[in-house]
């Protein structure tokens, strides 16, 4: 911090913000100047720092000790261990390691399908929504409201339509429509998986739909007029102009659903309670078990870390690909 | 915002019918539930499924408040909610404001690292959060753990990230001239700030207000770690019903709906804004 302050002190800003400030009396107003942008700064550093950035460094360190419910109350004390944590989350032949990866591969799975359902419904709907109609705000109103309720008040909703017996799934597709011999269950086995899937696209997707909505605003009309005194359709239009324009609006969208939907615990922990079907094992669900239910937070942080990895190499390749991707498209 | 001067074509408007009406069918039907259900007597709730209600009734509408103390969650969320919300749009439009206006070293590291904490996976620091509060408690006598206070610290930090990088392009859009001006005229960039650029801001602020909110309202993870009996915030006492799911399904949907309305309600009056604060800010 300190020397990022004085560094500053010679950088370019000041000629930029007061040129040819007089040296001597205007000198205390300078550094006043030049440290205000960290003083308004501070604030959110500090926070982000002791509720992000150091818990995290902590979580890192706690991997590498033995640090079962013995410890806990002094975990300083906590003998450490090396690699002894990842080691056990990474060999997949044994028990711990094996459920990691299943649980891994669960969640990949789940949050492909997810975000890709959720965009795809997102985008048809803001780019058929584009123009106004009647009812169109209404609509639109509407269509955020998963999005705005509390996410445990909309899981819960959709924790009592998955019930056996008194469920409005199986009323729907058992006793209605008589698609299924008998009624299924939803929360337990393997259809908990499409369950997951029915509540996160449907709480997500709201969230696409928005900012497709927002970027659509920012396509000129001057290009719509163009291609269609050109000949150029409605279909045409969408496909040669709107999808290609949402370019750079779809890559941060695509980062940010990937990311909330692999770390979501809330949705599965809610719809499932503590123990999650094997089905719909995800991952933040998983190590958190593995931590709060067994007490061994050495193992529960390797996997933390693991975790934290895979999305950092995601990530920085997503970033790098879409980024050479987009050059070439502008190009 | 008409896309085209001519008239879209059939296939067009057809689809669209077919799309949308889809899609309000599956956004509705758990709202349908919800609210039918919370009117319904227990019987209704307990046996098959019906559509309609054999009957309404308020009744589980008094019921929630006795069967777990819902009024105090109510009051717990409001106010950690409410709190994390004011200070994380304070502290937001400041941090936004010195990035947006003034060139120093280690802006866009500062900027990258505040938005990869949205990357974290909240499991990987509860636990040492968890520690460090209890630590600080023990050294300081501060209490973090088990407080409001602590839960607000950790909300606000949450919505903080979304928060800045939307005000940043929200505060890039108002012209640097006029808070220029107000520094020629003798106010400070502070003034500046307050007189000029935030009140030009508005929708973008309101936006992140309202997101902050509903990001604390919505919290379930620390919540069920970092609160205590008095403590307890709506994201955890609405699962106070759990040990009871199969009795009182009525209940459950009524408190369901109570905790929803607020946030709901604001989130709809408010989207106007939070479209505006989008298309000016974030994406671009």
């Amino acid at each position: 911090m300190t020397t990022t302050v004085t560094a500053a002190a010679d950088g370019r800003t000041v000629s930029k913000s007061s040129p040819g400030a007089a040296r001597g009396p205007r000198r205390t107003g300078r550094i006043q100047r030049i440290g205000l942008p960290y003083l308004l700064l501070l604030p959110a550093l500090l926070l982000e720092l002791l509720v992000h950035l150091v818990p995290m460094v902590i979580g890192i360190v706690m991997s590498f000790k033995e640090l079962t419910q013995f410890y806990i109350r002094d975990w300083g004390t906590a003998p450490w261990t090396g690699l002894g944590n990842y080691r056990v989350s990474v060999d997949f032949d044994a028990p711990v390691g094996d459920a990691l990866l299943h649980s891994f591969l669960v969640t990949v799975g789940f949050t492909l399908l997810s975000v890709a359902l959720c965009w795809l419904i997102g985008t048809t709907a803001a780019v058929y929504m584009q123009d106004t109609f009647r009812g169109r705000g209404l609509l639109r109103a509407l269509f955020l409201v998963p999005y705005a309720l509390p996410v445990y008040a909309a899981v819960i909703t959709w924790v009592f339509m998955f019930q056996h017996d008194n469920g409005l799934v199986n009323h729907v597709l058992h006793d209605q429509l008589h698609l299924t011999g008998k009624p299924s269950f939803w929360l337990i086995g393997d259809n908990s998986f499409v369950a997951l899937l029915t509540v996160s696209v449907w709480k997500g997707w709201p969230f696409a739909f928005l900012i497709v909505m927002a970027g659509l605003q920012h396509i000129p009309r001057e290009l719509y007029e163009a291609a269609a005194l050109d000949g150029a359709g409605m279909w045409q239009q969408i496909r040669r102009i709107t999808l290609p324009s949402l370019r750079s609006v779809n890559q941060v969208l695509i980062l940010v659903l990937f990311l909330w939907t692999f770390n979501d615990f809330n949705t599965p922990y809610v719809l499932f309670g503590r123990a999650a079907p094997q089905a719909a094992d995800l991952i933040s669900v998983h190590i958190y078990q593995a931590s709060f239910v067994t007490w061994n937070f050495g193992t529960g942080s390797a996997m933390s870390v693991l975790m934290l990895l895979f999305l950092l190499v995601v990530t920085g390749v997503y970033l790098a690909a879409t980024s050479r991707g987009r050059r070439a498209a502008d190009a | 915002m008409p896309r085209s001067p001519m008239a879209p074509p059939r296939s067009f408007l057809w689809s669209r019918r077919v799309f949308l009406t889809l899609l309000t069918g599956f956004v509705l039907v758990p709202v349908y539930v919800m609210a039918s259900s919370s009117l319904k007597p227990l019987a209704d709730v307990s046996g098959k499924f019906r559509w309609l209600p054999s009957g309404l009734t308020i009744r589980p509408y008094i019921d929630i408040w006795s069967t777990v103390p819902l009024a105090r969650y109510f009051v717990n969320s409001l106010i950690v909610a409410g709190a994390a919300t004011i200070c994380s749009v304070l502290i937001a439009i400041f941090a936004a404001y010195a990035v947006s206006r003034h060139d120093f070293r280690g802006k866009r590291v500062f900027t990258v690292t505040v938005l990869s904490t949205q990357m974290f996976p909240g499991i990987l620091f509860l636990l040492p959060l968890f520690l460090l509060y209890v630590n600080i408690g023990n050294a300081t006598g501060i209490a973090l753990f088990g407080s409001r206070g602590g839960l607000i610290l950790t909300y606000l930090t949450f919505s903080l990230p979304f928060s800045i990088w939307m005000l940043i392009g929200y505060f890039d859009s108002v012209p640097r001239d006029l808070d220029e001006a107000a520094l020629v005229d003798g106010c400070g960039p502070l003034g500046a700030l307050l007189r000029i650029v935030v009140p030009a801001a508005v929708p973008g602020i309101v936006a992140v207000a309202v997101y902050a909110f509903m990001t604390a309202w919505g919290e379930v993870l620390f919540a069920s770690v970092m609160t205590s009996d008095t403590t307890r915030t709506l994201a955890v006492g609405l699962q106070g019903y759990s040990t009871l799911y199969d009795v009182y399904w009525n209940q459950i949907m009524a408190a369901s709906l109570v905790v929803s309305v607020p946030v709901v309600a604001g989130f709809l009056l408010l989207q106007r804004y939070l479209v505006t604060g989008l298309t000016a800010g974030a994406v671009k």
